[in-house]
């Protein structure tokens, strides 16, 4: 897949996770005990065998530049090609931010069309998987498609009103597309990774641009799906679409099952990340762990149940942590219990606090809080 | 790194003030089968690092830019994992790590015949350089240390070698190069392995010398055909006969000597004190290492676990207690770990039991199989990709490699 480019366009579900994407970007935050939501699918398209990467960034990006740098964990620090991070251009003539992705397409298209690359892989932050795109390569170009989309199928219970469902006919051809309404019983929804060659997107950009359109999907795709052969392809594995602090959190415990955690960190190649030289978990005298995920770092004196603890937490004497999320460098003190409860990075619990929040509700304890 | 001022009056950065050589060719035969395939400072120590990681640490925590590592046996592991030295931030456009093994040249190819030796054949590459001071570190000793604190005493001393010393336990002595000094700290008399010690200041095998002065010394060994081309047998001794001015730098703080199965073992074992002497997790002094591609760490629901270091990549479902895992072991159910260093990629099956083991990389130990017993001080060391059947049972003081394998 080295003829294809990666675009990482993260100009998707900003502000759902509230104070958690306050001050960072959605792909730059904490997943799964060390990693940051962008290094799956960076890894993804890096174990791919794709080369050269481009990053649409929109705002509050200083979080996720310090943890990308030159790439190089990723093995994008390259000579020719590698990682870039595509900065929005603010259009002085229009207030407020971007409009939509395809302004920030456009703005980028000078570094997208001088690539080497004849195909482009587009995808968000959002959705965690460990997805090897060359079987979905080839059926792009054994269907001789113009767009192939990745779609995912979900089960009847699962709530899928605020996502674009895709309508394929038995060859996978793309008939129709939209949010869910009564016109289909469709459960395949858009994982928003699209592959497509490089000229018919520099094209459908320029198009879309003149005619003033904004939106990728509303007025680049869905204006097209007669005109264009859309296919959608089938992915089956393990997806964590991270759009809500609930979300977020039940992602976070499916981790906690083996077989889940084998298929995310294993199954179809090593996930990267940011390396942070910190020393082993070390387990005092006092240490109880119980069906949990510690990143390294981490030093436990007190008691933790079916939690995951990021990178440097100290967990003190008689303190008690379940179905918890912790991030980076926090600190449990003594014989404080947290329940239900997501701590941002660097955050305090004092001597003997108890705090605690729902499953379907957890409480957030925003970045640098001391309680 | 010093600065200079250059012909216009302008003071550039181009001298390189003082340079580390580590000795990294030690063959550490009385680690047995922990180095029939790697070479001593690559043995793997600590839950994740490998040996010398500690001294290329230090090089870069004391602002140490420049290091040249000297290695001979069985160098490959060590290599690939030095690389170009970007862990230790030691890929650098002026300087970084260098790794110096031995070579030929017109008159023939030869070994490295003893420490001094080594660094004499490596001449070439310091003068490349050209420090005012060099500092010989040996690649296969646990500690912290900040080198530059050890310069500033030799600059202020005005000394001409520094040699590190720590207290060391007056009945272990014999196992040292003991030192004796005057109130200044001068060294007055230096003996190797004494039988009858009146000090108990021993070298930790750290050096500063000054350039031009070693370069002499060294190139005056190599005509000496009765030296050992020794640091510690040749040089100090030498130096010291000729009055030269040799000062002690006194050390306090975690050092160990990692040179037998049970120090070795005794040194993962001082980590897992809940206050350490020797601390992994100071921000302001990190221990850097090559790191695994891998996840954290899961505890399953079977698992127990307590007094131990673990990595990443783990899963344990096991019972572990007082040991040392390494990155990407497996723990199945009812497996029991205990006073153990489990090196990467092992996998322990249901209802094993490992007491006093060492256990090498890429073993597999099969169902309810029994290494150690619980009743006894021998430490058992199983070397690298080796299979343990099931129901075997290993016990004490024992040493299973590829040719002597069980089962």
């Amino acid at each position: 897949m080295q003829n294809v480019m990666g675009i990482i366009n993260l100009n998707l579900g900003q502000d759902l996770l509230k104070e958690l994407t306050m001050g960072r970007p959605l792909a730059a935050l904490p997943f799964g005990g060390r990693y940051r939501l962008i290094d799956f699918i960076l890894s993804n398209m890096v174990n791919s065998g794709m080369q050269n990467v481009g990053i649409l960034v929109q705002d509050k990006y200083r979080a996720l530049m310090d943890h990308l740098r030159s790439g190089k964990e990723w093995d994008l620090a390259r000579k020719r090609d590698g990682l870039f991070i595509l900065p929005p251009n603010p259009n002085p003539y229009s207030s407020g931010g971007c409009r939509g992705s395809v302004e920030n397409f456009y703005n980028n298209l000078d570094y997208i069309e001088s690539s080497r690359q004849e195909y482009m892989l587009i995808a968000g932050s959002h959705i965690v998987c460990n997805l090897n795109y060359r079987k979905a390569f080839k059926f792009h170009k054994d269907m001789n498609a113009d767009i192939t989309i990745l779609y995912k199928e979900y089960d009847a219970e699962d709530e899928l009103s605020q996502y674009t469902i895709l309508d394929c006919q038995p060859d996978g051809r793309i008939s129709d597309m939209g949010s869910q309404s009564s016109r289909t019983s469709s459960r395949k929804v858009s994982m928003e990774m699209y592959l497509i060659e490089k000229g018919l997107l520099v094209e459908l950009i320029k198009d879309c641009q003149a005619r003033g359109g904004w939106d990728f999907v509303k007025d680049v795709l869905i204006k097209n799906i007669d005109k264009l052969k859309m296919f959608g392809y089938p992915y089956k594995g393990y997806a964590a679409r991270i759009d809500s602090i609930k979300n977020y959190y039940r992602h976070n415990m499916d981790l906690l099952r083996p077989e889940k955690w084998e298929e995310l960190f294993f199954k179809s190649g090593l996930v990267y990340t940011k390396v942070k030289d910190e020393a082993p978990v070390k387990y005092k005298e006092n240490a109880r762990a119980f069906n949990t995920m510690i990143a390294n770092g981490c030093i436990i004196e007190g008691r933790v149940e079916n939690s995951i603890l990021f990178r440097g937490v100290k967990v003190h004497k008689g303190a008690y942590i379940k179905d918890s999320i912790i991030m980076q460098k926090c600190e449990i003190a003594e014989n404080a219990i947290i329940e239900n409860v997501i701590c941002d990075k660097n955050v305090c619990i004092t001597q003997g606090k108890w705090l605690k929040g729902e499953k379907n509700y957890p409480l957030v304890v925003a970045k640098g809080t001391i309680v | 790194m010093a600065w200079v001022e250059n012909e216009w009056g302008i003071y550039v950065m181009r001298k390189k003030e003082c340079i580390a050589m580590i000795l990294a060719g030690g063959q550490g035969s009385r680690l047995g089968s922990l180095t029939s395939k790697i070479a001593k400072p690559a043995v793997p120590f600590g839950g994740k690092y490998r040996i010398i990681d500690f001294p290329l640490s230090n090089c870069h925590n004391s602002g140490i830019d420049t290091v040249g590592v000297l290695t001979q046996y069985r160098p490959l592991a060590l290599h690939s994992y030095i690389g170009i030295g970007s862990p230790w931030d030691l890929d650098r456009r002026d300087g970084g790590v260098y790794v110096l093994p031995p070579y030929a040249q017109e008159g023939g190819a030869e070994w490295y015949k003893g420490t001094a030796d080594a660094i004499y054949q490596n001449l070439n590459f310091i003068d490349m350089i050209n420090p005012n001071y060099v500092l010989v570190l040996s690649g296969d000793h646990i500690y912290n240390m900040d080198y530059s604190l050890m310069l500033e005493r030799h600059k202020k001393q005005k000394a001409e070698a520094t040699i590190s010393v720590i207290e060391v336990p007056w009945h272990e002595t014999s196992r040292f190069g003991i030192m004796n000094t005057d109130e200044q700290g001068r060294i007055t008399e230096f003996i190797e392995k004494p039988k009858e010690a009146n000090s108990n200041l021993a070298s930790m095998g750290i050096y500063i010398f000054n350039w031009r002065l070693l370069r002499k010394c060294l190139e005056d060994d190599r005509k000496n055909a009765l030296s050992s081309h020794d640091f510690g047998k040749d040089i100090i001794p030498k130096l010291l006969m000729d009055g030269h001015r040799l000062f002690a730098y006194y050390f306090k703080g975690y050092w160990k000597d990692v040179g037998t199965v049970e120090s070795f073992w005794e040194a993962n074992m001082d980590l897992l004190a809940d206050e350490p002497e020797l601390d992994l997790y100071n921000p302001n002094w990190r221990v850097y290492s090559v790191n695994p591609t891998r996840p954290a760490h899961y505890i399953g629901t079977t698992a127990k676990i307590t007094r131990s270091l673990v990595s990443e990549g783990c899963s344990i479902l096991g019972e572990v207690e007082h040991s040392v895992i390494f990155p990407g072991v497996h723990i199945e159910e009812g497996a029991i770990i205990k006073d153990s260093i489990v090196m990467p990629y092992v996998t322990i099956s249901r209802d094993a039991q490992i007491y006093r083991g060492i256990i090498g990389r890429k073993s597999l130990i099969e169902e309810g199989a029994l290494i150690g017993s619980i009743n006894h001080e021998g430490i058992c060391v199983i070397e690298e990709n080796i299979i343990i059947p099931s129901d075997a049972q290993i016990l004490e003081n024992h040493m299973i490699s590829k040719q002597k394998q069980v089962g």
